[in-house]
């Protein structure tokens, strides 16, 4: 009995000492909550959300001070994986219309641009190119959508277009959505 | 040996009615060419091959177009010789029904060949490396549909050594017969491109794997082989079951190998090409041609003359139709492909691509009509049916619900979209259109990460920099300030100086003794 009691005893506090010292030598660094929120927001750094950028948001959510519905960029979708990751209900978006807007990019009119530098320094992902006096161009692939360049333009010549699918990006539509199908017997 | 492999067979699959007859009564006939040629940029899996001509440009037949533009990628050359009036967004052959860029070729008519490269006759002697660049230069992909850069599959450096050579000439698909008359017609070069295939990755042995429905062109592969006295290449008759030509089952069904889930091929050993693509190969290196027209099959009770035809690369649909013969009163819809893994097409204005095996002009009672879904009674015929060994069901009851982690976890990618689950299920549940619903929103989704991870990295490099920048700026002001004190320090000589000094210090401590003043002392 005494043996028992002994073994359990210092079994505890074998493992109470492995818990401590892992949670020193193992301490994560950061704020992994904040972490894994940022990693379900689209990045898009608009502020729609009222924060100046997506980690900022992210880091609300964490500690509670934010809803989770204010990102129109990541619409429904991110709305229902950020509900999950932390556990509350889902609510609807706070602004449907937003979120409804079709994926753009930002285009400069080239003829048009008086080379001012504003859109640059209001790009939060550096994706104009550009220098005084020359005209400015914006790099496709690294548009985020934001639309924080088209303020700033005193010549308005900044546009946003929408992207249309390719056939390399194009969704096979959901099988109930669609009336008549073909080929497959 | 070849007793032994008679014990192998794969999962499931299905009995079809093969409809080969229809399309192989005659002998492969060449259409001409037309007068405008459309060359979608992307043929091939991989990136698309980006163009080396001008509107405008003269081009002569077999002249480079559009170059490869990465690894995986595929080059495109002119089919004639003419001038190339348009490179811009055309109607590709693609369930989505988009336009993409392609190149447009109007015929001279003259069909000149531009300087082709020197035939490599003395293969066995050069490098694979060389070889390799040949089949890379002639914009080579894997004809029997998946149409994957050859190139890339033969260069198998840095994996497991290859022993076997597995060619596909299965053609298991009902309707489709383009395999099974190049082999009838020009087995000498399957064979031919046979041997640098093995001589390319080292291949001890070769297994032809041709369906029993298939005799003629078993017979003159075996005549083509004892010719060519070529003894470690064996032609193995498999029974006709949809879908052996699948590359996974038909492994499993010459060897005996499992490929793994996720895994290639040449995880077992093995290499699989098409038998077109084993021609087009010879092509290449024997007689330096560029992959610029292939055989097609066209057929279906919509078309008057079904058969098997020999179109350049860029032809309209509607024109292959029309030179073949041209609709019949029967047709009801267009299919690129089978009747199993085909879509339909919109309309025939698309161009026939290296991918592009068969035009079927569907009847009415060749393709029914879709009878409404119904609910899954989990009765699992389409689990026994399943070549790939998946649980259909499952996968599809994810995917309806848009749980694609759950339907990944039921492997999802493994399916290789052979509809045979769909042909038995009796709730007429269209089960493949879900799984390529699932796969494209995946990979929609994977892109989407890919991008928001890029704007997270280029938002924060730029954060770090403003903030880079502005102590850099306040290090400046402190370095600059500081030398200016020094200064002052070194003009302490002149008592004037220093008297006004001793007066203004005075004021700042004055000022910093008084607490209530927020002001700064020491500012300027
Ligand atoms: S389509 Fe996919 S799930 Fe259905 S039988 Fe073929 S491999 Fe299996
Ligand atoms: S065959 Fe159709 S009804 Fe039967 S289990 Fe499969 S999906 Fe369900």
């Amino acid at each position: 009995m005494i043996t028992a009691i002994l073994t359990i005893a210092g079994l505890a506090t074998l493992f109470g000492l492995i818990l401590g010292y892992s949670a020193i030598r193992f301490r994560v660094e950061g704020d992994p909550i904040a972490d894994q929120i940022d990693a379900l927001l689209p990045q898009t750094q608009c502020g729609q959300c009222g924060f100046a950028g997506c980690r900022p948001y992210a880091e609300a959510m964490a500690t509670g001070e934010a809803e989770i519905n204010r990102c129109p960029p990541g619409g429904e979708a991110t709305m229902i994986a950020l509900a999950e990751l932390l556990g509350r209900d889902p609510v609807a978006l706070e602004d449907e219309a937003a979120a409804e807007k079709p994926k753009s990019v930002a285009y400069i009119v080239e003829d048009e641009c008086i080379g001012c530098t504003l859109c640059i320094q209001a790009c939060p992902v550096d994706a104009i190119m550009g220098a005084a006096k020359q005209m400015h161009t914006v790099i496709t692939d690294e548009c985020t959508g934001c639309e924080l360049c088209l303020p700033p333009c005193p010549v308005e010549c900044i546009h946003m277009q929408p992207l249309g699918a390719t056939p390399q990006t194009w969704k096979w539509p959901y099988p109930a959505d669609t009336v008549t199908e073909a080929g497959h017997g | 040996m070849a007793d032994a492999r008679k014990d192998w067979s794969f999962h499931g699959g299905v009995h079809l009615d093969d409809h080969k007859a229809e399309s192989t009564g005659q002998p492969v006939r060449r259409l001409p060419i037309p007068d405008r040629l459309t060359l979608p940029l992307h043929q091939h899996i991989g990136l698309s091959a980006e163009p080396v001509v001008r509107v405008g440009d003269l081009v002569k037949k077999g002249q480079l177009v559009a170059q490869a533009s990465d690894y995986v990628s595929a080059s495109i050359h002119a089919p004639t010789s003419g001038r190339v009036v348009g490179i811009g967004p055309q109607a590709v052959p693609h369930p989505s029904g988009l336009y993409d860029a392609c190149i447009v070729i109007e015929s001279d008519g003259k069909d000149a060949w531009t300087d082709l490269p020197e035939p490599m006759t003395d293969y066995a002697t050069l490098p694979t490396a060389d070889l390799r660049e040949r089949i890379r230069w002639a914009g080579i992909v894997g004809l029997g549909g998946a149409a994957f850069p050859t190139a890339v599959k033969v260069n198998t450096s840095g994996q497991r050594p290859i022993d076997t050579l597995v060619i596909n000439a299965a053609e298991c698909e009902p309707y489709i017969t383009c395999d099974d008359m190049l082999m009838r017609e020009q087995a000498a070069d399957v064979v031919e491109g046979i041997g640098i295939l093995r001589h390319l990755v080292g291949a001890r042995q070769c297994l032809i794997g041709i369906e029993d429905n298939k005799p003629e062109a078993a017979e003159a592969l075996r005549q083509a082989l004892s010719t060519k006295a070529d003894t470690g290449t064996e032609v193995v008759v498999i029974p006709t079951l949809y879908p052996s030509g699948g590359e996974k089952q038909l492994i499993r069904l010459l060897t005996g190998r499992e490929v793994p889930s996720h895994g290639l091929p040449a995880a077992v050993g093995v290499l699989c090409q098409n038998v077109a693509t084993a021609v087009a190969v010879a092509d290449a290196v024997l007689r330096g041609r560029p992959l610029i027209e292939r055989v097609i099959t066209v057929t279906g009770r919509g078309v008057r003359q079904p058969g098997n035809f020999r179109v350049a690369i860029g032809s309209a649909a509607d024109f292959v139709i029309a030179q073949s013969g041209g609709y019949s009163d029967a047709v009801r819809q267009l299919i690129l492909g089978g009747p199993m893994m085909g879509f339909a097409m919109q309309h025939d204005q698309v161009p026939v691509t290296k991918a592009t095996n068969c035009l079927l002009a569907a009847a009415q009672d060749e393709v029914p009509a879709h009878p409404a879904e119904r609910p899954c009674i989990r009765c699992g015929e389409c689990v026994k049916v399943c070549p790939a060994q998946l649980l259909p069901q499952q996968i599809f009851w994810h995917a309806r619900a848009h749980d694609f982690d759950k339907a990944q976890d039921y492997h999802l990618f493994d399916c290789i979209e052979c509809g045979c689950c769909a042909y038995v299920c009796p709730a007429h549940i269209p089960l493949v259109h879900y799984y390529r619903f699932a796969k494209t929103e995946i990979w929609a989704q994977e892109r989407e990460r890919e991008k928001s991870d890029l704007a997270r990295r280029r938002h924060e490099a730029r954060v770090a920099r403003i903030e880079r920048l502005e102590q850099e700026r306040k290090a400046r002001l402190r370095q600059k300030k500081e030398a200016l004190e020094q200064k002052s320090g070194e003009s302490a000589a002149d008592p004037k100086k220093a008297a006004i000094e001793a007066a203004m210090r005075r004021v700042a401590a004055k000022k910093a003794a008084q607490p209530p003043e927020p002001e700064t002392p020491g500012g300027e």
